[in-house]
């Protein structure tokens, strides 16, 4: 959208140059033309007055297109930005379940479009559990995690080929500690971005 | 001299073992044998000897009495021949003396039975010429099995090894705690398991499908340290929790794939594709043990929640809860054990939000708690069925440790923090 508004703008300016070179009723300060004409022996000071006016118009508006462009690159940006965060938002489970809550399915469904208007990219889901639980059965877990998040988002439409999945168990927590706030912040998914990232764009 | 016999006579062991009897006071659940090992001579000899008495002190079935202040006049039989000073042992309370002598590759043992006054049995046992070797020292072990099977009836556990996990890589230890090593396993392998001659280990990798090394089942041979591959990578697929059958033909394993996490049985000699013995439907079902005679496997699942012992025949019929004495309370049951005698399954439980070790009769009955101090994992059991190796956090760290549980006595196995995902060879045949 900030991209086909400043294409709208440009356009118009274009075509209102084109408008005062056709027709020379056109009052002076406005609009400006672009070229000023070559000097020549029949030369006046209104005329250069007029030459002078035009020429810091033209520059004006092409220092107010380079901000534009600049805000609109930085809008962009803030824009990947937030796709990105909203990509790779985490999902959290209950204690020893691998379902989805209902807090999980909205996280997820904020990522179904972004995926749909990305189609290179790939993610990879990571499944992780608390440290409470044996080894062996907490990787297990955590790849029931990662497959039951997967098996959400191709429910979904998004192709089977762009979600790899894999588990962690309890190896690697984000919160230390031994309570309940800690356990909790650990066992959930984790999304990353094995493709795509550098030209990700809001769908 | 001051050795003394702590528990008194019990009962009269008058086990026969190809017609031996020894009389001592032998009680296998209270009393242990009180044995003398003479010292050896010759190169090694008191390595031989320390060796020797370690061993028949972890095995918990004998008193080990010192004998190192003896003046070695008075060990000699103070009559005729080679006899040894049986009224001496006798007033030091041993049952038996363990008489070893150096002979060309090897040792000449003789066993003398105190209170018969005489020789009850004789052996010789061959020895590799590398002295200190990891083969030497298990022919060390087997000749200290022997002598215990010909006291008490039962073979010892010293010739058998413990392969475990310490980070990333899988190590193999003696039952003592020597002749550390790490196997050549292949990248990030987990969840060792031997098969039943000792010769094998089945393995898991961990990985990334798409990478080049994804997670697969492997096989390695110990003898020429070469692995190959039993399971092959599957598209986002884990494996882990192998297990070989009784027979050594085949390996169960749990796979972690898109579809669920399930069990499965492959043959070893290329006996076809791998057949899925749970339904699991979506829920983790893994750490496979089968029972002696291979008829029945215990797994842990979560099919109704909380992680609980299932036991099932080995078509994955007949499926069963094992632990459902206090089912209600849905406590997290996993790591299941079959005993060799096939009589008990030890396993973790939460207590108090620690693991501990318990054990369950498998024909119906109440479990035991053998564990309360630190937090007790993963037991895996001697081929004696009564001792197992666990990890255990009773030092600080996580370290693997030896239970007996008939005395309740432990030993600490390793000295490397970290040590975990044990499990207790069978008895390692002579090579």
């Amino acid at each position: 959208m900030t991209r086909t508004r400043r294409i709208a703008g440009l356009t118009m300016a274009v075509l209102s140059v084109v408008a005062a070179d056709a027709c020379h009723k056109a009052p002076a300060p406005q609009p400006a033309p672009v070229q000023p004409p070559a000097p020549g022996p029949n030369a006046d000071s209104i005329r250069r007055a007029q030459d002078e006016a035009a020429r810091r118009a033209a520059e004006e508006a092409a220092r107010r297109r380079a901000a534009d462009s600049a805000a609109a690159a930085a809008r962009n940006a803030a824009a990947a930005g937030s796709v990105r965060e909203t990509l790779t938002a985490a999902v959290h489970f209950d204690y020893d379940q691998s379902d989805l809550r209902a807090d999980d399915r909205a996280i997820l469904d904020a990522k179904i479009p972004i995926l749909q208007a990305n189609p290179t990219v790939k993610i990879r889901v990571a499944g992780h559990t608390d440290e409470r639980g044996s080894d062996e059965y907490n990787l297990a877990l955590g790849q029931r995690r990662a497959a039951t998040v997967k098996r959400y988002l191709v429910d979904h439409g998004i192709a089977d080929a762009r979600i790899e999945t894999i588990s962690y168990g309890e190896e690697r927590p984000i919160a230390q500690g031994s309570d309940e706030s800690a356990y909790a912040q650990n066992r959930r998914a984790e999304f990353e971005i094995t493709a795509g990232a550098q030209t990700l764009k809001a769908p | 001299m001051s050795a003394v016999l702590s528990v008194g006579a019990r009962a009269q062991d008058t086990t026969f073992v190809r017609g031996i009897t020894l009389v001592g006071n032998y009680d296998p659940l209270h009393d242990k044998v009180g044995i003398v090992v003479l010292p050896i001579t010759g190169a090694y000899g008191d390595s031989v000897r320390a060796i020797i008495q370690r061993d028949f002190d972890y095995s918990d079935r004998f008193t080990v009495i010192p004998i190192e202040d003896a003046d070695p006049s008075a060990l000699r039989g103070q009559t005729t021949g080679t006899g040894v000073n049986y009224p001496l042992f006798t007033r030091l309370n041993a049952s038996a003396v363990v008489q070893i002598t150096p002979v060309g590759n090897g040792l000449h043992v003789a066993l003398h039975d105190v209170a018969k006054a005489r020789v009850v049995n004789v052996g010789d046992f061959a020895l590799p010429a590398a002295g200190f070797s990891r083969d030497w020292r298990m022919a060390v072990h087997r000749t200290s099995d022997e002598i215990e099977r010909w006291v008490t009836g039962q073979r010892g556990i010293a010739a058998t090894r413990i392969a475990y996990m310490r980070g990333q890589s899988i190590r193999i230890v003696d039952s003592d705690g020597a002749q550390e090593i790490t196997v050549p396993t292949e990248e990030n392998g987990g969840s060792p398991a031997w098969n039943p001659s000792g010769t094998m280990l089945v393995y898991t990798t961990y990985g990334v499908s798409s990478s080049n090394v994804g997670s697969h089942v492997v096989l390695i041979d110990l003898s020429t340290g070469r692995s190959r591959t039993l399971v092959p990578p599957g598209r986002n697929t884990l494996y882990l929790t192998p297990i070989f059958s009784p027979d050594g033909n085949s390996v169960i394993y749990s796979r972690e794939g898109e579809n669920g996490s399930d069990l499965f049985s492959v043959s070893i000699n290329g006996g076809g594709p791998p057949h899925q013995l749970t339904a699991g439907r979506g829920t983790v079902n893994t750490n496979p043990t089968m029972s002696p005679d291979g008829r029945r496997i215990a797994f842990v699942s979560g099919r109704l929640g909380r992680p609980e012992l299932y036991i099932m025949d080995s078509d994955g019929t007949n499926v069963n809860v094992l632990t459902d004495y206090d089912f209600s309370e849905k406590n997290y049951r996993s790591d299941p054990d079959w005993s060799p005698d096939g009589r008990l399954v030890a396993y973790q439980e939460r207590l108090n939000d620690r693991f501990q070790i318990r054990t369950i009769p498998v024909r119906g009955g109440t479990p035991k708690q053998l564990t309360s101090e630190g937090e007790n994992e993963q037991p895996s059991w001697a081929p004696d069925a009564r001792h197992l190796v666990l990890t255990s956090t009773r030092s600080g760290v996580r370290q693997l440790w030896v239970l007996d549980t008939e005395s309740s006595r432990f030993r600490q196995l390793t000295k490397s923090a970290g040590s975990r995902l044990s499990s207790w060879s069978p008895r390692i045949a002579q090579p």
